[in-house]
């Protein structure tokens, strides 16, 4: 989220599209409540289920399963061909007046540079003209065919409502009255903002519906203000911080990422990472990414870590290839994995295509799992009848199913969507022998160390060399964890102003990022949680719930990254010179000396507003890009494409399957399923009774929804004989499931191109441990292909056919 | 949280400030010590309150879990109750069907006690020692490691990955355990590493 929770209350406008917090975020959900009822602001709902979010709305349009972009794209087109704009805030705060090389294009479908082997981009061409001074060339007044703008306009041209209306589904009708009450938005002084969730993200072009959003915010000059701003409300309580932390196949905490092996030394992999600004005056924050950098690669080997061997760059691994989970699972399929490590996750129900999942894991020599609770993959060699039909022998994997502790045992922090760093307690003790995930962790490893010292083996330097600085090494405490987060002082740290001024004493802990040194002088595990833990204590643990103005930000309320600022590109909420656009929601502005308001500025503190630097520091333009240079795998504009799987062709592209720039393995290709065949279309969900597989083994959740069900239309059950609460199989090219059916007017067909289309909905809570029946998982049927940029898989859209059966599974 | 005077705290301590004076007040003297022996206490009145927040979804309400043990060292705590914590300032005491079942999640029938192995083709887990099970899989692991591990790609570039175990990460677990999970991770070179963030 780009702003906090309360700050809903805020708005004029809420949005949800791609979520359904009134049933996934419950309490949070209250504040859009609180802004209808104390500030009679409008709830839109977009969605294909007409949802308990959807049931206290203004105004609710249905929408087909994975075609966001192209409502979204009409909404964009609407606001231009309106002049629906915020004009003051596009003009200086995003690149809409930046020149694009006169090679790039879009023709069929296709941005230029497509390569179809590849099934990727040359996007060499979708990048700024630069002048002789190395600048990026503007045109201030819009006008030139190459600026961003007027690029735009053509790009969007082609979602007219009715395209929309053919597209999507949405009568046009429905369409016209989300946009115009999006279009109220455009003035200084009314703010939407948009609540998504996975309803978004998982598409084989998630990346770019939520790219659509963003840009409509900046239109509307929506981003930075109280009330504005993009909330992606997440799924786990830490989801959050496993992301900032960076555990994924190719980050590094803080958002730097690995070392590809292209770049053999540290100065070919700085050399991309320069951040050098794109105008004159730029802030670029990214230009200190060589401070972050040393500062992660002390923390992780100390001494170790010196220049003379370019900080430990080479004990990273380098990446050949992103090792998402689509392709870990792809190559122990095909047998070219030994051992995995679940903590705390159930592949075999969370991934697509279970078969495929089934296969892998039994190709593996072993498997560990960490879990406090059953989980299906922990038994995965286990037959369980329909539910779970296995041949145990034939299983070769020796599996470890290791005990740990839940929320009420463990200390630590989580951080939530608003970026909030909140510390916990524990009450209890863990039962039985289940230990901490940290003592583990340890263990592991200190018997590795042990191994690689006494026998030697394949590069031991980075594993004996790790940096253990803890009072008992076999048991590092979250206090201890929590420091190293946040980082200290090796050496005096002084003032780059006036060298005798020491700004931190050798050994302290740091108060900020800004301290952070790229000579070896300084350590931290996480760049951005500088700050959370000082020497005046643990700043997450703060409990003071004063809110200056009532301005929705608590400040003093645990500890939010970065520096503790609550609202991201908050000097937004200023015009040019400082002055808040809505004086009835300050936030940052001017004071004539520095930048003052509610929240920490995100700027220099004594940037004078006449010096023209841009509000969105991070970036070398200084403002927001609703053009993504080469950023994106698919595309500097968001474009529509259908799910792989779809009911209808692409009619902007008819030759285009699915996103052209997503990866798919040649066997999931083939396993694809076509609508002749599957003429549903299903999309998984969330039931607010439940929490993924978790709460199926809790007793209270377990009898209020106990049993697996999928959710189909009145007129689909008509058409199909099936009756309600009536037994049916559920099937996918892949995979086939067997449900009670809940016939329901919360779906309804949809017209798209002329012919109706029906949509199956099927919740995701169900499997063969626990408290509840034993069910199946939407994840029996969903196809094997990710987002184009980041491997999400495709959860929210593919397609199945229904059938009324007599009776139900077998156990 | 710990050494904070909590709101039950202070609930009993006024409510036998007001019984006493009132009682004593309208003269009934001796009945005052009666009265109070026959009133069942407050339950949660007796428990020691500890700050968390929902382990469930991204809003991270927050809760007050009320356990019977006064943190002594030779006590066992329990839980007895979980609820919202009307302090916090996003969920102000509320708590959703999941939050609000939050106690039966930590009692869970199936809450997993002992490491547990299964041997190749089995078709059951038998308990195993914690030092069987942590000795057993460094030696798996080191053993895989010294033989796929990869210095060198054909060019001749260092790259020192190691790609034949990978490891998930959970997006429930602290932020203190997703670091040290991180080092340990990433200093044996595994790129196949990822979180719940990537679905």
């Amino acid at each position: 989220m780009t702003n906090t929770w309360q700050d809903i209350k805020n708005t004029d406008l809420v949005v949800v599209m791609g979520g359904n917090a009134a049933e996934a975020h419950p309490c949070g959900f209250k504040w859009v409540i609180e802004a209808k009822a104390n500030r009679g602001a409008k709830l839109v709902v977009v969605d294909p289920r007409y949802t308990r979010t959807a049931s206290v709305s203004d105004f609710y349009c249905p929408i087909r399963p994975g075609t966001d972009i192209a409502f979204l794209g009409g909404v964009i087109n609407y606001l231009l061909a309106n002049d629906k704009i915020q004009h003051e805030y596009v003009k200086a705060f995003t690149n809409a007046s930046y020149l694009i090389k006169p090679e790039f294009g879009w023709n069929e479908g296709l941005f230029t540079g497509y390569d179809e082997t590849k099934r990727g981009y040359d996007t060499s061409s979708w990048d700024y003209q630069l002048g002789e001074d190395g600048f990026a060339k503007i045109d201030d007044t819009l006008q030139d065919p190459q600026c961003v703008y007027q690029l735009m306009k053509k790009h969007f041209a082609v979602y007219t409502p009715e395209m929309v209306e053919r597209i999507c589904g949405s009568p046009k009708d429905k369409f016209l009255k989300v946009a115009e009450m999006m279009s109220e938005c455009s003035t200084p002084t009314k703010t939407m903002t948009s609540l998504y969730a996975l309803g978004w993200t998982q598409h084989s072009k998630g990346a770019q519906n939520i790219r659509g959003m963003a840009m409509i915010q900046l239109l509307l000059g929506n981003i930075g203000v109280r009330g504005g701003g993009m909330q992606a409300l997440r799924g786990h309580s830490n989801i959050q911080g496993l992301t900032d932390l960076g555990l994924m196949s190719n980050l590094i905490p803080g958002y730097l990422n690995m070392p590809t092996d292209k770049e053999k030394d540290l100065g070919a992999y700085m050399s991309t990472r320069g951040f050098k600004p794109l105008r004159p005056g730029q802030t670029s924050y990214w230009q200190n990414y060589k401070k972050f950098f040393v500062s992660f690669q002390k923390s992780m080997w100390g001494d170790a870590a010196k220049v003379e061997n370019d900080w430990a760059y080479d004990w990273l691994p380098k990446l050949d290839v992103t090792y998402d989970v689509l392709r870990a699972f792809d190559l122990m399929a095909n047998g070219k994995m030994n051992g995995y490590f679940c903590q705390g996750f159930n592949p075999l129900m969370t991934f697509p295509d279970r078969g495929k999942i089934t296969k892998a894991l039994s190709k593996l020599k072993f498997l560990v799992t960490m879990d406090p609770l059953e989980t299906e993959t922990s038994r995965f060699w286990e037959n369980h009848g329909e539910y779970n039909e296995v041949k145990s022998a034939d299983i070769q994997t020796e599996v470890f199913q290791l005990p740990t502790s839940c929320f009420a045992e463990d200390e630590g922090s989580l951080v939530n969507s608003s970026r909030w760093l909140q510390w916990h307690w524990p009450a209890v003790k863990p039962p039985g022998e289940a230990k901490l995930d940290t003592e583990i962790m340890a263990q592991i490893y200190l018997r590795l160390k042990a191994m690689y010292q006494e026998e030697g083996g394949k590069l031991p330097d980075p594993i004996v060399n790790l940096r253990w600085p803890y009072a008992n090494p076999e048991d590092p405490t979250p206090e201890e964890l929590a420091k190293e987060m946040n980082g200290a002082a090796l050496a005096d740290v002084t003032d780059p102003t006036d060298p005798t001024k020491i700004l931190v004493a050798k050994g302290k802990q740091l108060d900020t990022f800004a301290q952070l040194k790229d000579d070896g002088s300084t350590f931290s595990f996480c760049w951005i949680y500088a700050g959370c833990f000082t020497e005046s204590g643990n700043q997450m643990a703060r409990r003071d719930v004063s809110d200056p103005g009532d301005a929705g930000l608590a400040p003093k309320w645990a500890w939010a990254w970065p520096v503790n600022r609550r609202i991201l590109y908050n000097r937004a909420s200023s015009d040019v010179n400082g002055k808040p656009w809505d004086p009835s929601r300050k936030l940052v502005y001017w004071t004539g000396e520095k930048w003052g308001g509610f929240d920490v500025p995100d700027y220099g503190p004594t940037i004078r507003p006449e010096q023209s630097v841009g509000p969105f520091i991070m970036n070398p333009e200084g403002v927001a890009r609703l053009f993504s240079r080469g950023m994106m795998r698919d595309g500097p504009f968001p474009s529509h494409y259908e799910p792989f799987e779809s009911p209808v062709a692409n009619v902007i592209a008819p030759k285009i399957r699915g996103n052209p720039a997503a990866r798919i393995f040649k066997d999931d290709l083939v396993a694809l399923g076509t609508p002749d065949k599957y003429p549903y279309v299903a999309t998984s969900y969330r039931l607010t009774e439940h929490f993924h597989q978790w709460t199926k083994h809790v007793w209270v959740n377990a009898v209020l929804q106990p049993e697996f069900f999928v959710e189909i239309s009145e007129q689909l059950a008509k058409e199909k004989g099936i009756d309600k609460g009536g037994w049916v199989r559920v099937w996918s090219n892949r995979g086939s499931v067997k449900a009670k059916a809940v016939v329901t007017k919360r779906i309804k067909p949809l017209m798209v191109d002329g012919k109706p289309v029906h949509v199956v909905g099927i919740p995701q809570h169900w499997g063969f441990m626990g408290k509840t029946k034993k069910g199946f998982h939407p994840n029996s049927l969903t196809p094997f292909v990710g987002d184009a940029n980041i491997e999400t898989p495709e959860y929210k859209a593919f397609l199945v056919n229904i059938e009324a059966i007599a009776s139900g599974p077998v156990a | 949280m710990i050494g904070e005077f909590s709101r039950r705290q202070f609930l009993r301590t006024a409510g036998a400030g007001i019984a006493g004076t009132t009682l004593g007040a309208m003269g009934f003297g001796g009945a005052e010590q009666a009265l109070a022996q026959a009133v069942r206490p407050f339950r949660l009145a007796q428990t020691t309150e500890t700050r968390n927040t929902c382990p469930y979804c991204s809003v991270a309400c927050g809760i007050i879990m009320y356990g019977l043990g006064d943190r002594s060292r030779n006590t066992q705590a329990s839980l007895i109750h979980i609820e919202g914590d009307p302090d916090h300032p996003v969920n102000r005491g509320t708590l959703c069907p999941k939050g609000a079942a939050l106690l039966d999640f930590v009692k869970a029938d199936t809450r997993l006690k002992h490491p547990m192995y299964r041997k190749p083709g089995s078709d059951k887990f038998e308990r195993v020692t914690w030092d069987f099970a942590l000795d057993r899989i460094a030696r798996l692991m080191k053993d895989d490691r010294d033989a796929n591990f990869i210095e060198k790609n054909k060019d001749g570039v260092t790259v020192n990955r190691w790609t034949t175990t990978g490891f998930l990460a959970a997006s429930a677990t602290t932020n203190e355990t997703a670091t040290l999970t991180y080092k340990v991770v990433r200093s044996a070179g595994m790129l196949v590493f990822d979180n719940q963030a990537r679905v």
